[in-house]
């Protein structure tokens, strides 16, 4: 394939101006820049309708519209899980973060690990909680770079060797730089622009390509019976039901304690602020929704056949999908427009990840264990560098190995991020839990859940067999069951043998 | 759930419970997985996911104004 002038073009002007409204950001509600909370967290003072753009661009990621497509095209309605994940997700985030919201608020708190420090009084389960959180963002980081990737070489960029790696490359060090001096206003300000071209982008492909196919009667038929609805179990097992809703359900229970959801939810202005947004967040899922049905548009379409995109199947897989179907039915300057989207729509949850990432490191790990004493400037300054140590670290891994690699990790990420949610989640109701046992029983989750996944050749699910019954499911939430059964069973050991209560320097006041 | 709680109960905190009906109506898997009946040549399986976006949203939307403290 030639290069795609006209796309690539267009490309360019969008990622040019997005990038000096990254550098413009750092003069948006002016803060000290020099202050932790003011680059990490923008001072806490996004209002509804930016909290509601930095969310939407923060959790639906340029991954997400490459990935979940591509499992429809590939795999089916499977791909769907990731509507009821995005379903169950906001009653759960109205429910639980508007507390974590007030009790980081009331003592300064600016990530989960700061939360769990306070209210354990207990550094190293609070250093389990940011490394988890460090762990499972990198390779998240390193994903967001394969999605560029695919639509770079949509564009006929040749992206072997070492001139194939240079736009990414450039890409990066745009990225890492307006990081570097805008802090969280940066990606807040692109979100707004990636958010809405995403919006227009999708809206035009269910509107053109259906009519341009003959309608959604005719998409759909040209999908095979297999792929529209899920297999029916057989006896003595949940089947492919059970992988469907576990995995909707343990993804929704991880999501929010990601240190880059964690990031958007307390640079949020009030907690009022998260509840209003718990119910507008969905516009996004219905979003997703509509983007899931671009790898049934792609099968009805015929792009997995066309002579011209055969060799990045080969290369990219299914990934490919949603590229080839803009590429095979849309003008180039609109495909530049939709790449342009997806491109810029990587660099904000990039942005944001890595600034996450930094708060945790800067905070639980420089100030709590390496020099206590740093000043606010050190502490803004460590988290500076530390941003762009983790983009390099992402970039470096996704040159280096297969992005294979960081799919993997990226699975065994959603594993160990959630092993968090009993001392994070349940820490903001109750603090019977011991400090102890909840450090054990993550531990046994991490370790547990690993080894499924690795047992399964990092598949997300693993059937577990009882008595002759199987249930597949998804590996994060059948180790999170495992993980709150020890620590509660742990929690009532350590309460019978004297265990001391932790020192609490919340009040139950702190988190209404 | 209670000990954490401060002096002002919340405002029609009934409302809350509400919001286990979207769990119900997609995770029991079996409530929806059939191609019929079709909408505009949709299969049932995806629409009805679609419309649970929307319903729970609004479910989320008056759970919300429920509870909201009044100013």
């Amino acid at each position: 394939m030639a290069v795609n002038w006209v796309a690539l073009v267009v490309f360019v002007v969008f990622f040019a101006f997005v990038t000096f409204l990254g550098f413009a950001a750092v003069h948006w509600r002016r803060g000290d820049l020099d202050l932790l909370h003011e680059w990490g967290l923008a001072g806490g003072r996004f209002g509804t309708l930016v909290t509601w753009f930095l969310l939407g661009g923060d959790l639906y990621t340029a991954y997400t519209f490459i990935a979940v497509p591509a499992l429809a095209y590939g795999s089916g309605a499977l791909a769907f899980f990731a509507v009821p994940y995005t379903i169950v997700v906001y009653p759960f985030v109205f429910m639980v973060f508007p507390r974590l919201w007030s009790v980081a608020r009331r003592h300064g708190y600016i990530t989960a690990a700061d939360f769990v420090r306070g209210r354990y009084g207990n550094k190293w389960l609070a250093l389990a909680i940011a490394v988890t959180g460090i762990l499972a963002t990198m390779p998240y980081i390193a994903l967001q770079l394969v999605g560029i990737q695919v639509v770079i070489a949509g564009m006929g960029i040749e992206s072997t060797g070492l001139l194939g790696d240079l736009p990414l490359i450039i890409a990066f060090v745009i990225l890492a730089a307006f990081t570097y001096t805008s802090g969280l206003r940066a990606p807040a300000a692109i979100a707004i622009v990636k958010d809405l071209m995403i919006y227009i982008t999708v809206l035009a492909v269910v509107i053109v390509v259906p009519i341009q196919l003959g309608g959604y009667d005719k998409i759909f038929a040209a999908v095979p019976a297999a792929k529209l609805t899920l297999a029916v179990p057989g006896a003595n097992t949940l089947g492919s039901y059970g992988a469907y809703a576990t995995l909707a359900l343990g993804s929704a229970f991880a999501l929010f304690l990601y240190p880059h959801s964690i990031t958007g939810v307390l640079s949020a202005s009030s907690r009022h602020n998260i509840r209003r947004n718990s119910a507008l967040l969905p516009a996004y899922s219905f979003l997703l929704g509509l983007i899931a049905l671009l790898g049934f548009m792609a099968i009805a379409a015929g792009v997995g056949d066309a002579p011209e995109f055969k060799p990045y199947f080969a290369q990219y897989k299914a990934t490919f999908a949603v590229p080839a179907l803009l590429l095979h039915q849309f003008p180039a300057w609109f495909v530049g427009f939709a790449f342009a989207a997806i491109g810029i729509g990587a660099l904000v949850p990039a942005a944001i990840m890595s600034i996450a990432a930094a708060n945790l490191w800067t905070r639980n790990i420089y100030r709590e264990f390496i020099n206590p004493v740093c000043t606010p400037r050190q502490e803004a300054q460590m988290a500076k560098w530390v941003s762009l140590v983790v983009k390099f670290g992402a970039l470096v891994f996704v040159l280096g190995l297969s992005s294979q690699y960081a799919i993997y990790l990226q699975l065994l990420g959603g594993v160990w991020i959630i092993q968090t949610l009993p001392a994070v989640v349940l820490g903001l109701y109750t603090k019977w839990l011991n400090q102890w046992a909840l450090l054990i029983g993550w531990a046994v989750g991490i370790v547990c859940g690993t080894w499924m996944a690795a047992s399964v050749n990092f598949a997300a699910i693993y059937p577990v067999k009882l008595m002759g019954f199987v249930a597949p499911g998804y590996i994060a939430l059948w180790t999170l069951i495992l993980n709150l059964a020890v620590t509660v069973v742990l929690t009532a050991v350590f309460n019978a043998l004297g265990a001391a209560p932790a020192e609490d320097s919340t009040s139950a006041a702190d988190y209404v | 759930m209670q000990d954490d709680r401060n002096g002002a109960p919340g405002r029609n905190s009934w409302a809350h419970w509400l919001l286990i009906i979207p769990f119900i109506a997609v995770l029991w898997v079996p409530f929806y997985n059939s191609v019929e009946p079709k909408w505009q040549g949709i299969p049932y399986f995806f629409w009805y996911q679609f419309l649970w976006i929307l319903i729970s949203a609004g479910l989320t939307a008056a759970v919300y104004f429920l509870t909201e403290p009044k100013k």
